[in-house]
């Protein structure tokens, strides 16, 4: 298993090392992100078809999907038609930003090795081995925390609530999923610690 | 770039409060969330505010404790821009006139 991510003192690079199946599962959530953000319509449901297609405007209401919404927070919260506007002229540039980390992100551990998962290729390395500049691993922090807070949302975590976790049963369909969203939180706490030296 | 000689020339102070007060009327606020990391909200502040480190975990704590902390200050763009950039940092920031 990983230890997270550490400071190359000679090349100042953040330098991390995972199994294949843990890169694979990087990659993996890197890549449902870029499905959520990029499937999920961002653009007005207009009631006329002429009207939706050549609307090219910006969504105005908030997500539906809760992962969304706190993913694209309403700025105004008591000013319905400024939120409407900030939405429109950002949420598609937000959108864009955190699908090409996500890319980013996947582009990183392909780049490091990582093979398309199958059982027949022997060749897949059993250690893939990431090094981040300042610039990337500021990109993996953001969509680690994207990923984080698509599951977290999933999950419904709250303040305090570490305890309710530890004493879910070991059959209970939430603990793996909650196992990972830890293991990321691990992750992003020492690429923060290893870009703060 | 030419070199230009310039002299000093004596400005007179604007009287600061006033100006401030009317040149700043909103504020970013950064809200509290069960979900991202106390490490990660401080460097944000310090990366994209340029905060130093006590100021940047100060706010963080005051995020943390009281559930909100107000982060900047500015003209509505300003502001605007900043809460995009949390966003984009995956913090959950609104905006409100500075009351």
């Amino acid at each position: 298993m990983t230890h997270g991510f550490s400071r190359h003192r000679r090349t100042r690079t953040s330098v991390a090392v995972f199994s294949a199946f843990e890169a694979d599962l990087i990659r993996s959530l890197a890549g449902q992100l870029v499905e959520l953000l990029r499937n999920e319509n961002a653009a007005p449901q207009a009631e006329d078809e002429l009207e939706r297609m050549l609307d090219f405007s910006g969504p105005t209401a908030e997500p539906e999907d809760p992962v969304l919404a706190r993913l694209f927070p309403t700025a105004y919260p008591e000013d319905e038609e400024a939120a409407g506007e900030f939405r429109r002229f950002t949420e598609g540039t937000l959108r864009d930003g955190k699908a090409a980390a996500a890319a980013a992100v996947i582009d990183s551990l392909e780049a490091a090795g990582l093979r398309d998962v199958d059982p027949d290729d022997d060749t897949q390395p059993t250690e893939v081995e990431v090094e981040l500049d300042t610039a990337a691993a500021r990109t993996w922090l953001r969509s680690l925390t994207d990923m984080r807070l698509a599951i977290g949302t999933r999950l419904e975590i709250r303040d305090g609530d570490e305890g309710d976790w530890e004493d879910l049963p070991d059959d209970d369909p939430r603990r793996p999923v909650h196992d990972i969203y830890s293991w990321l939180g691990f992750l992003q706490e020492t690429l923060v610690d290893s870009i703060s030296r | 770039m030419g070199a230009v000689s310039t002299s000093p020339v004596e400005l007179e102070e604007p009287e600061v409060d006033e100006v401030t007060s009317l040149a700043k009327p909103w504020v970013t606020i950064v809200w509290n969330d069960p979900i991202n990391l106390m490490s990660y909200v401080t460097y944000v502040f310090q990366t994209y505010f340029g905060y130093s480190k006590s100021k940047a975990s100060k706010l963080m704590m005051e995020v943390h404790q009281d559930g909100r902390s107000v982060v900047s200050t500015g003209s509505r763009e300003e502001m605007e821009r900043d809460v995009q950039a949390m966003h984009e940092y995956g913090l959950w920031a609104t905006m409100q006139k500075d009351d």
